[in-house]
């Protein structure tokens, strides 16, 4: 008899989400069907190379490599990151140029550009983008503010979904200000009262910002669809994506998107305590998130960018209190439920490759930025498989010969005895061609285990 | 017991130190003695961050502190006087680029070790650092940039300067997330600053301060 999903150890769920990655499904049920028997076998092949690397029981026969790009594809093709979000049909074509040219085992998909026009229709703060805020030929960068007040922790910790309803959003989307008179739907409860919750509702600026949320939610869709269109073609060709979803550490969630970078660390000493309680709400909220995309996807990868916990932005101290407790149990609650997390530490994570060394073995990804892969290697390699780090800086202005010796380093040293995948070390905009393509050629043909 | 001020301070007791600044002045102590008291304790944070005792965090909340300490102390001041500068720079994130934590740390840590910090804030034109390089006389410009585009803003704004016939007369640094010595000879800089400590070394060295 089959065993209920949660009978199951985290081992058997891991092995299932890799299976429903390595074998997708038609929409109809029915099997996947690649463009011809190479693709197939070409997809399988990265997949089952990648695998082996995380889950480091058994020697890959190559070390896999990722492309990881931010708005590279663009620059590529001779688009501007602005059409990557207002014309789906060069972000089509951009994307999967990328992907044909530099055949890496795996790719990150064409999500991040994100729909300009929905952006738009919503009036969205938090960031500034190509046309809106800097220039249509640079990326889109994060406007950090307190979109969460000091003295709103209380608000935060005693109902996450009602804060969010009604005090972040209407901060971060300027058509979704009236939101702020919506009632909390928890009070919804019986006859005599219901009706009293309904009243926003019926007022003008509320049935506004609805109207701009269907229309949001309609260009979302149409995006979507193209999405949808380019992942299946990509996949018949035999090249997987990466990440099934993606969640993120509970200080970053705080610090990046309501408190910013100045806000929290001014809490670490004005209110330590109500800082950590607001950590240990969003926990859960992390988890399910990222297991959610992980289940609802069939695939076991769940991409999570690291940033405040960074060498120099936290002392040990602070980082051992504030940022590593909420992000291991995220982690551990991925890892229970088969997920195999991927975070990704931007700058260097030196200083924290003991602490974050806690955690079981052959159950996540750690992708470094500037961090020395050596010493990671040594600290990490036993439990964990690490990618990176090929610079941004080398693939911009070094040679190709430069990109190549720093890729044979990198297989040397890191890839040792497998649990290695080389990659870009940041998500990058700007490239030679020739040393992207010598990264991932070299890489294939240099990193093969013996 | 009433403890000093510079301690409070550089040990981030942020209480403790309203208090000492507000018992000062209610006993009438001259209010640019506190200012020099506050001024050295933030050279002593300073020093703990540039010897891996204090972080980020440490910083922009000494920061805080002393925003507290101005505001309480700004009115009782008659006129300003100005402290002696160790010397100018004219520093900013460049055109494009709108990160500025690094850029806030390296003018925090030039600004508490003497030195007269024009900062531009974040995405500034070429053009802009040329005219404030012509109107303070600056010899040092720091170019500040987080992303690979910054590489390209960086260069336009080193040429900026020098079609301005200024490139004789500043020393020009730059740093930031992926800078290396191969985006210093692409941008033209003289020199890069793998952080904040080695921006202030390179403006000591550049102006001769000790």
């Amino acid at each position: 008899m089959e065993k209920k999903w949660e009978q199951l150890s985290s081992e058997e769920k891991q092995d299932i989400l890799f299976q429903k990655w390595l074998s997708p499904k038609a929409p109809d049920g029915n099997d996947f069907k690649f463009q011809s028997n190479e693709a197939g076998r070409n997809y399988k092949e990265s997949i089952t190379r990648i695998k082996d690397a995380i889950q480091i029981k058994k020697l890959p026969d190559r070390v896999p490599t990722f492309l990881l790009p931010s708005f590279f594809p663009a620059y590529y093709t001779g688009s501007t990151p602005r059409d990557m979000m207002y014309d789906y049909d060069k972000l089509y074509a951009a994307f999967k140029r990328y992907v044909l040219d530099f055949k890496p085992d795996g790719h990150l998909g064409a999500v991040m550009p994100g729909p300009g026009k929905f952006f738009d229709i919503l009036d969205y703060k938090l960031y500034s983008w190509p046309g809106h805020g800097v220039s249509p030929e640079q990326s889109y960068q994060c406007n950090e503010g307190e979109y969460m007040k000091a003295d709103e922790y209380d608000a935060l910790i005693q109902d996450p979904s009602n804060f969010f309803t009604t005090i972040y959003l209407p901060r971060v989307f300027g058509v979704l200000e009236p939101f702020q008179m919506l009632s909390p739907v928890t009070g919804i409860l019986e006859m005599y009262g219901v009706g009293i919750n309904f009243i926003p509702f019926g007022l003008p600026p509320v049935q506004a910002a609805y109207k701009a949320l269907f229309e949001a939610g309609s260009e979302v869709l149409k995006w979507l669809e193209v999405i949808g269109t380019w992942n299946k073609e990509i996949t018949e060709l035999g090249f997987p994506n990466i990440i099934g979803g993606y969640t993120k550490a509970p200080f970053d969630t705080i610090g990046d998107t309501l408190r910013g970078t100045r806000g929290i660390m001014v809490d670490m000493y004005r209110q330590p305590d109500k800082l950590l309680q607001a950590l240990e709400i969003i926990t859960p909220l992390m988890i399910k998130m990222g297991v959610g995309a992980a289940k609802a996807n069939g695939h076991p990868i769940i991409f999570i960018p690291l940033h405040k916990g960074a060498d120099g932005f936290l002392s040990d101290e602070q980082f051992k209190t504030f940022y590593w407790p909420t992000l291991r149990k995220v982690l551990m609650g991925l890892i229970d439920e088969g997920v195999v997390p991927f975070p990704v530490a931007e700058g260097g994570y030196n200083s924290r490759l003991k602490v974050i060394g806690d955690l079981p073995k052959g159950k996540t990804l750690w992708m470094f930025d500037e961090t020395d892969m050596t010493k990671a290697k040594e600290m990490l390699g036993k439990i964990t498989c690490i990618a990176g780090n090929v610079p941004s800086a080398l693939l911009n202005l070094g040679t190709v010969q430069e990109v190549k010796d720093y890729a044979k380093k990198l297989v040397d040293t890191a890839g040792k005895g497998g649990g290695f995948i080389l990659s870009n070390g940041a998500f990058f905009d700007h490239a030679k061609q020739e040393n992207v393509k010598a990264m991932i050629d070299f890489t294939k043909e240099y990193g093969v285990y013996k | 017991m009433a403890k000093d001020l510079i301690s409070t301070l550089s040990d981030l007791k942020e209480e403790e130190s309203l208090k000492i600044v507000n018992d000062r002045l209610n006993k009438g102590d001259d209010p640019l003695k506190i200012l020099d008291d506050a001024r050295r304790g933030m050279e002593i944070v300073g020093k703990r961050f540039a010897s891996n005792e204090y972080f980020i965090p440490d910083l922009i909340y000494s920061g805080e502190i002393l925003k507290g300490i101005t505001e309480i102390v700004k009115p009782k001041l008659s006129a300003t006087t100005g402290t002696k500068r160790a010397g100018k720079v004219v520093f900013g994130t460049v055109a494009g680029d709108i990160h500025d934590i690094g850029k806030d740390i390296v003018v925090f840590m030039l600004d508490v070790n003497g030195f007269e910090v024009y900062d531009l804030g974040v995405d500034v034109p070429a053009q802009k650092f040329v005219e404030k390089i012509k109107e303070s006389n600056a010899p040092v410009v720091g170019l500040s940039g987080f992303l690979t585009l910054a590489f390209d803003s960086m260069k336009q704004t080193v040429e900026a300067i020098k079609d301005a016939g200024l490139r004789d007369k500043v020393k020009v640094m730059i740093g930031g997330g992926q800078i290396s010595e191969d985006v210093r000879k692409y941008t033209g800089a003289d020199a890069y600053g793998k952080d904040a400590m080695e921006g202030v070394a390179l403006a000591r060295k550049w102006i001769g301060t000790n």
